[in-house]
């Protein structure tokens, strides 16, 4: 059986060495060894670079371990609620969060022509979009789960009017880059669920063929000038082609072994924009060259398939499919931030997973590997 | 509430793990494109990228060379180069530029005509993330405030940089012209050309008028390079390597400060113009014309409002009369026509006619006046030109006929721009049969002639063409072509007097002659100069010169005091000394003056009372 390697290669967890009786130990936290320790070890790496990116700001490297240590901490209190916490707050959580997104639309904050955040009296200001990103996926989970897999069509288009409305809301912000993730977030755990490939295929077609109108009815002129700036970014070289150009330089500058830690001109000298948030990989590739980011991407992959391990070690079909959803984001977020720093994509801003500054961006990630956790390490009495 | 059974777990087990695979395998093909990617471009492109980023952080800036000094004959400076602040904007740095320039506005005030002018600068910049001027001159307090409110204000800065000054001011503002900022059209012509393209790349001035345009090369320098690593926002992290900007030259001008202010305080409130040329060199001592206007107002861009009032005002500042004025040379032209008729035989010093006051041609009913209505009865050579006797020339004029006169004149200069580096001078008017056939489709009748005996009809000269032809005849017909460049840092210069041919007189002896007549137009009992014997403190030979103003009907009317006073004869004078030994050529030119006896003549005297003087003295 094909899981049989899969499960050999990616988890391993049935030699009862050291390693292994630290493992037994996480478990009866129910956290996972080897994806905790993947992610302190991308956690530390992503400090490195962030000190780069960010000009050798000691404060900034500072906060951002607070939202590291906060975000760990959220995300082992994750890892011990039951899973059937989370199969119970679902709908509310999505209740939430959709009534959140409606209210960032009437009474939101922000900047450059986009409303992104909810600032209520009493609260700290905060993204309801992120929070979507994780109780959206886990509002589908538990709706697929309430039925046989694979499943119905009349099931499956309610599922698609759950992730269409929080969708909607985000596009409206405008975010497009963010309502692509949940979207996909919550079409993901369809897929788990075994929709079936006919629906599947003529899905994207449906995609593929709606896209031109896409851009003339739904897509923002500032959108429409990143696919075109995507499309040719030295046609506004000082523009909105700037960003795309410097950091192609960067990344391209840094050849084999790069330029050594510190010592990229691109980043130092602040041609690289953004190169403590979205544009961070460039730093990496133009200090640590392609070794480098072959180590990172080597890291966000055996992360992302010791997830995806873990996830089809789930006791209940809501688990598997909420954790599968959840770690194929983790890594379309990994290949939309990596293929919009090299020019492969247009420029979404979607952050490079724990590596990017941010403390929501963090913290949010950090409790989905803690739900992730929760869902792989309960079993049922 | 539901219950599935162990098989149906199975199941649901067996389709995650299938779909899991099938994620797994496009996870993995997508990481491959990333590494595919990330290889291409650090592999594959990353010469490119290592030039592009090398491009980004080190920059090859030019450094524009200090422009060379101008001094006049005394070795007094007439144009320097003295240290302004501007305000500069880099618009690639700014988030609002509105709300940055009404910013600038309350703390410093920029005025409306500063941000037209910025706009367009802005407009036609060279390359971007070039500081753009916003406001010039910015005094000690304003660069305090500007500095202080610094980090609200990114891509502004504060710039020091060498501007034009012209200490002279107005006296100097025609002949030596004004530098100001490089036009479109300009840029357009330096950038054709690789070679200027690159000497001014660093540059912002260009010589626009008068001895600043013609001596720009001399002026200019070499740019300096200076490779220096920047950031992103074009601030200087090092410098790796410079080379110095090499220094314009500085260059000394004929142009003797004295006279040329003297000039200017003796014409105020006049119109006119006064050249004087060192006679043994060609050299042009003097070259002034009035009103005057400041050139420093240029040099930075002048407000609309000053220029206007400059354009508008009815008595012309920014014309240059010297070397654009073109006005018939009345009756100082009678010694070069005498010198005609002499050298032609057809007269001699002791032939005389009797003049009634009015001249007729054959089978011609005119009667050409004498300015003396009774006439000034039997005069020789001299005496006509002493009294400046009308009659007599118009005989003479007609004797020798136009053939005859026509290139006798043009030795002198007259009809040609003679000028070694005066720019922009016109050639005046020196009309014969051919040009008159070309010009008008009409015969040369005699008429024509008899007018040219007196200087006037077709004929037209500047008072710089005056002044050349009155150091000709001063120098005996060898011709030193007028210039007005002396040195080049400290080396004189010694350029040739080209291949103009000099004038040889069958009977040098009517040169002294014709000097002797000349002097007694001021020492002469009716000498028509005769007023400046008091202040006669040299030997000095003259000629007076009434010119009619052209181009107003004799009946129409006018009314206005002003208009009436502009329809008075323009008054010139022509002068050399001293006589036996000349130095010192002059011709000055008042519109409307009248009198040339008391207005040019005298003004003309004190030029040469105060050189001759400062030179002794």
């Amino acid at each position: 059986m094909a899981s049989t390697d899969f499960s050999r290669t990616i988890g391993g967890h049935h030699h009862q060495h050291g390693f292994g009786r630290s493992q037994a130990l996480f478990a009866r936290v129910h956290l996972d060894l080897p994806l905790t320790l993947l992610i302190l070890l991308l956690a530390c790496g992503g400090l490195l670079i962030l000190y780069s990116g960010s000009a050798q700001d000691l404060n900034m490297v500072k906060r951002q371990a607070i939202h590291f240590g906060i975000g760990l901490s959220v995300m082992v209190f994750a890892a011990q609620l039951p899973p059937r916490i989370y199969q119970n707050i679902a709908p509310w959580a999505y209740a939430v969060g959709v009534i959140a997104l409606i209210g960032v639309l009437v009474m939101g904050v922000g900047a450059k022509g986009a409303q992104r955040w909810l600032a209520l009296p009493g609260l700290p200001r905060f993204q309801p979009s992120e929070l979507v990103k994780l109780a959206l996926p886990l509002t589908v989970a538990w709706y697929m789960a309430r039925h046989p897999v694979p499943p119905r069509f009349s099931h499956l288009v309610k599922a698609i009017i759950i992730i269409g409305l929080p969708t909607v809301l985000i596009l409206r912000q405008p975010d497009l880059g963010t309502s692509i993730l949940i979207f996909a977030s919550g079409a993901l755990v369809l897929f788990f669920a075994g929709m079936s490939w006919a629906l599947i295929l003529s899905a994207i077609g449906l995609v593929a063929a709606s896209a031109p109108l896409m851009w003339f009815f739904v897509m923002r002129d500032y959108q429409k000038q990143r696919v075109l700036t995507f499309l040719n970014p030295e046609s506004d070289p000082l523009g909105s082609g700037w960003n795309i150009i410097q950091s192609k330089t960067a990344i391209g500058s840094g050849g084999i072994d790069g330029k050594g830690f510190l010592q990229g001109t691109q980043s130092q000298l602040e041609f690289l924009p953004e190169s403590h948030t979205d544009f961070i990989i460039a730093v990496l590739a133009e200090e640590l060259g392609l070794i480098g980011v072959l180590i990172l991407l080597a890291i966000y992959s055996l992360i992302i398939m010791r997830c995806l391990y873990l996830s089809s070690q789930c006791e209940t079909l809501f688990g598997r499919l909420l954790s599968g959803s959840l770690s194929v984001t983790f890594f379309i977020y990994v290949f939309v931030n990596i293929g919009m720093v090299s020019g492969i994509l247009p420029v979404v801003g979607v952050p490079l997973p724990l590596v990017s500054y941010g403390g929501t961006s963090v913290v949010s990630l950090l409790t989905a590997f803690g739900v992730l956790m929760s869902m792989a390490t309960h079993r049922q009495r | 509430m539901w219950e599935h059974s162990f098989r149906d777990k199975a199941a649901e087990r067996r389709l995650f793990r299938s779909r899991a695979i099938v994620l797994a395998l496009v996870i993995l093909a997508l990481t491959a494109a990333l590494i595919w990617r990330m290889t291409y471009l650090q592999i594959t492109l990353h010469e490119k990228y290592k030039d592009l980023s090398e491009n980004n952080r080190i920059q090859l800036r030019p450094i524009a060379p200090n422009r060379g000094l101008i001094y006049d004959r005394n070795g007094i400076l007439l144009a320097e180069n003295v240290p302004s602040y501007s305000l500069t904007v880099v618009p690639e740095r700014v988030h609002d530029m509105d709300q940055t320039i009404a910013f600038l506005d309350s703390l410093i005030g920029i005025s409306e005509r500063d941000r037209e002018q910025f706009e367009k600068r802005e407009r036609y910049r060279r390359r971007p993330y070039e500081p753009i001027v916003l406001r010039h001159k910015l005094s000690e307090d304003e660069i305090a405030q500007v500095m202080v409110n610094r980090y609200y204000l990114p891509g502004v800065d504060v710039e020091a940089q060498l501007v034009r000054h012209y200490p002279q001011g107005e006296a100097f503002a025609h002949v030596l012209g004004y530098v100001g900022r490089i036009n479109q059209g300009e840029q357009t012509k330096l950038d054709a050309d690789p070679e200027t393209k690159r000497r001014y790349s660093a540059t912002r001035y260009i010589g626009k008028l008068g001895a600043e345009k013609q001596y720009e090369a001399d002026l200019h320098g070499e740019v300096g390079y200076q490779k220096v690593e920047t950031n992103a926002r074009g601030r200087i992290i090092q410098v790796i390597e410079q080379q110095d900007p090499v220094p314009g030259s500085d260059i000394t001008l004929h142009l003797d400060s004295r006279l040329q202010t003297l000039a200017q305080k003796e014409m105020q409130g006049m119109r006119g113009a006064l050249v004087a040329i060192e006679v043994a060199t060609g050299g042009i001592l003097s070259l002034y014309s009035n009103p005057s206007f400041d050139p420093n107002l240029f040099v930075t861009g002048i407000s609309h409002k000053d220029y206007s009032a400059l354009r508008d005002n009815p008595d012309l500042p920014l014309f240059d009369r010297t070397i654009r004025g073109q006005y018939p040379p009345a009756s100082t032209l009678k010694p070069f026509i005498g010198l005609a008729a002499l050298d032609a035989g057809i007269t001699n010093w002791q032939e005389t006619i009797n003049d009634q006051g009015w001249f007729q041609l054959e089978n011609d009913d005119r009667l050409y006046r004498d300015w003396k209505r009774t006439g000034h009865g039997i005069v020789n050579m001299e005496r006509a030109i002493v009294e400046s006797c009308d009659t007599y020339f118009y005989e003479m004029a007609v004797r020798s006929g136009i053939d005859t006169l026509s290139p006798f004149l043009g030795q002198f200069g007259y009809g040609r721009d003679m000028t070694l580096d005066v720019i922009n001078a016109l050639p005046g008017l020196l009309p014969s049969r051919d040009w008159k056939k070309q010009r008008h489709k009409s015969f040369w009748y005699a008429g024509d002639t008899v007018n040219m005996g007196i200087g006037q009809g077709y004929m037209l000269a500047t008072p710089l063409q005056m002044a050349t032809a009155t150091a000709v005849l001063a120098n005996r017909g060898v011709w030193k072509v007028p210039r007005l460049i002396y040195a080049h840092n400290d080396t004189i210069d010694d350029i040739p007097h080209g291949d103009i041919p000099d004038i040889k007189l069958k009977d040098p002896a009517n040169w002294d002659r014709m000097y002797h007549a000349m002097q007694e137009v001021i020492t002469g009992l009716h000498g028509t100069a005769r007023r400046l014997l008091p202040n006669l403190q040299y030997p000095m030979a003259g000629k007076t010169g009434t010119a009619q103003v052209v181009g107003i009907k004799q009946d129409e009317e006018y009314d206005s005091e002003a208009l009436r006073e502009r329809l008075r004869d323009h008054a010139l004078f022509i002068a050399f000394a001293p006589v036996e030994k000349p130095e010192i050529a002059i011709a000055v030119v008042i519109e409307n003056g009248e009198s040339a006896g008391r207005t040019a003549g005298p003004i003309a005297q004190s030029i040469i009372n105060e050189y001759l003087g400062g030179a002794e003295g």
